[in-house]
């Protein structure tokens, strides 16, 4: 218990360290604007912001919508334990994507023009969309579970009769919004580095999504079972790590094709900057999991399935980091590395993400299935780092 | 129907003595201090290559690409030729900086309230029948004024008229889809800091093609993951009246082998 108080204490003050940061970063943005607080410039006008509060947040968060439709559509009740926390979590990261948008954008306050000044030829018209949209279908499947909370039982009969359209509709735009976060970069031929340019853009990014909320699930899954005390889902989570598997399989096999059919194999081997990154996205993120993931016996271990579940996130997260900055620094004649101000920005928004999670978990009834489910991972089991990532959840949580 | 506007610019004439800069600061009141690059106040300027004057500006584009991605429409494409800006519509999402082949749009990043920047092709004198005010200022004529359809072929016939002072090319001609804005030069355009590499047919197309199927995948998609919830939901159903049916019978009289499966 001392034990407890004590990283439970320590966890707390990086928490308020972050936040506190986060707050005087916030003020120095509005007050000062982006040229100010930023590494921003004409030359590289998207950072961290977008590459990562953005395009990783939303395509994080794809387990939503996967999860979702394996329970409701493809009627695989068993997965109902993860649902709830899997949907919490797509809520709260979409949130967090519209509250990182409102650093980025020049002009916050203007940004509810996108829902009366239309242009539907613009990508990024259709991204607020769906983003938008798709966010009020997450508020609404997750809403029975404040609503039972608080015994409405009547909405939540109203709430059931729709849900199967509700959750139709929200993977139908998960769909159109994950795949247009690709296609944000089918505009620039000539500025994204050809590893990364390819007409598929919008199905690799779909595909990856996939992938990356399904090691999402897994990662969450874990640090909540430590947060929490509770049991973990061990048979789930691997059948969710096999969609994993498959969705990298499909997903390393359409970039291989891509870049054959581009003629653009022999990149692979160029010896600059953008290979190396290339390559550390796809052994990272694609390749070790893939092989890894694929044995049964890997995916039984907790400690496996865990790891490999980071891998596949890290990896989708220099992915989408290496469209956003590494494949554009040669066409900009620039690099760029983000502010302070930037970075705790990104920080702050994470944690309080984190403390959300935590207190809604905690007050609301997410968790519903609990202990008759597998066995709880041992309690030594892990690595140094791992024991970390627990202390984590189990406070700043 | 408007004759569209624009601008040829004969690098071979151009003496780089700013006066095109001078007279669209004045025009825009803009500061008038002399700027060597494109900036939120300069919204052309003259680069030197080896003694030849470039002068970059926004390329008023055909079919412009900052149009295309502006989320909520803050860019028109005028008929006149000029592509200008709203900044009471602009949220600031920086897509058109991050789109323009030509890397034109500036934004205003020390602002708290920012602005895109960018030459207007000066859209309100051109509504009054006016020339743009660089080209007005222009001594020697290195920027020259006029209906693109006259200015082109004068650009074709002055290259076909000296084959040896001018290269055989006329950048703007084609460049994703064509601009208003026309070059002659007698050096490649690649050395002068030109993107050479681009595409001649318009970039808008290439995110149209993936928005235009949308439609598709939300009725294919609507209907394909409704019928496997169909499905799914309707054998399950099955399976439960069959157990169900199958423990009446057994109740009943004990022979649940005849159900069969
Ligand atoms: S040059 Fe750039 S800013 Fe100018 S019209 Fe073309 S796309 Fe728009
Ligand atoms: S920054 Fe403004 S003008 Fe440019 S694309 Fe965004 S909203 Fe449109
Ligand atoms: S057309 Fe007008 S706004 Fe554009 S550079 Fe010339 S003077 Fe300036």
């Amino acid at each position: 218990m001392k034990k407890f108080l004590s990283t439970f204490g320590f966890w707390k003050i990086v928490a308020v360290v972050f936040i506190t940061a986060g707050m005087y970063s916030a003020y120095v943005r509005f007050a000062y604007g982006l040229g100010a607080s930023t590494h921003l410039s004409d030359q590289f006008p998207w950072g961290i912001w977008i590459g990562f509060d953005i395009l990783c947040g939303v395509g994080l968060a794809a387990g939503g919508f996967t999860v979702a439709a394996i329970v409701h559509i493809f009627n695989l009740k068993r997965f109902e334990p993860i649902i709830r926390p899997t949907i919490l979590t797509a809520f709260l990261g979409y949130i967090l994507v519209i509250v990182g948008l409102m650093f980025d954008l020049g002009r916050p306050l203007q940004v509810w023009h996108a829902i009366i000044m239309w242009n539907p030829r613009s990508v990024m018209f259709e991204v607020a969309w769906c983003v938008m949209l798709y966010t009020t279908v997450l508020a609404l499947e997750f809403s029975p579970v404040v609503l039972e909370k608080f015994k409405m039982t009547k909405t939540i009969k109203v709430l059931k009769r729709i849900s199967i359209p509700l959750i139709i509709t929200g993977v139908l735009l998960s769909t159109l919004h994950q795949s247009s976060l690709g296609s944000m970069y089918l505009i620039v031929p000539e500025k994204l580095y050809p590893l990364w340019y390819s007409a598929y853009l919008p199905i690799f990014f779909y595909v990856s999504a996939i992938a990356a909320g399904c090691a999402m699930v897994i990662f969450e899954s874990f640090l909540s079972s430590r947060a929490f005390n509770r049991g973990i889902e061990m048979h789930l989570l691997n059948e969710i790590a096999r969609v994993c598997v498959v969705m990298l399989a499909v997903y390393a096999m359409m970039k291989f094709v891509d870049l054959k059919d581009r003629d653009a194999l022999s990149l692979l081997f160029v010896p600059r900057f953008e290979t190396y990154m290339y390559w550390l996205e796809i052994i990272v993120g694609v390749i070790i999991p893939l092989v890894l993931l694929s044995q049964e016996k890997i995916r039984q271990n907790p400690n496996g399935l865990f790891i490999n579940a980071v891998l596949v996130v890290l990896g989708f997260i220099i992915n989408r980091m290496n469209i956003t900055i590494t494949g554009l620094e040669a066409w900009a004649g620039t690099s760029y590395f983000p502010s302070l101000i930037e970075f705790s920005i990104t920080m702050a928004i994470i944690t309080v993400g984190f403390i959300a999670f935590y207190y809604i978990a905690k007050f609301f009834p997410v968790f519903t299935f609990e202990e008759h489910h597998e066995s709880k991972v041992p309690a030594h089991a892990g690595v140094v780092w791992q024991q970390d990532i627990e202390k984590v959840s189990k406070v700043i949580v | 129907m408007l004759k569209k506007k624009a601008l040829l610019i004969d690098l071979t004439l151009c003496v780089g003595c700013n006066s095109c800069q001078i007279a669209c600061k004045e025009a825009n009141k803009l500061p008038a201090e002399e700027e060597k690059v494109l900036s939120p106040t300069a919204y052309t300027a003259l680069q030197e290559y080896d003694g030849v004057y470039v002068r970059r500006m926004c390329q008023h584009c055909d079919d412009p690409t900052c149009v295309s991605v502006c989320p909520v429409g803050a860019f028109t494409k005028t008929q006149e030729g000029p592509v200008v800006y709203d900044a009471d519509k602009c949220i600031g999402c920086r897509y058109c900086i991050q789109a323009c082949p030509f890397q034109v749009p500036r934004y205003e990043w020390s602002s708290t309230y920012p602005r895109i920047r960018k030459c207007v092709f000066c859209h309100d004198r051109l509504k009054q029948g006016l020339p743009t005010a660089c080209s007005e200022a222009c001594p020697t004529g290195a920027t020259k004024f006029g209906d693109r359809d006259d200015l082109l072929k004068e650009a074709l016939e002055r290259i076909a008229a000296e084959p040896g002072k001018y290269i055989p090319k006329v950048y703007g001609q084609k460049e994703v889809g064509g601009t208003s804005i026309l070059y002659v030069s007698s050096v490649p355009f690649e050395n002068l800091g030109f993107q050479t590499k681009l595409q001649t047919t318009p970039l808008p197309a290439l995110t149209w093609n993936a928005l235009s199927k949308i439609p598709g995948v939300v009725s294919v998609g609507g209907v394909l993951l409704f019928g496997i919830y169909w499905i799914t939901n309707r054998r399950q159903e099955v399976r439960e009246y069959e157990a169900k049916l199958r423990e009446t019978k057994t109740s009943s009289n004990g022979h649940s082998s005849t159900l069969g499966q």
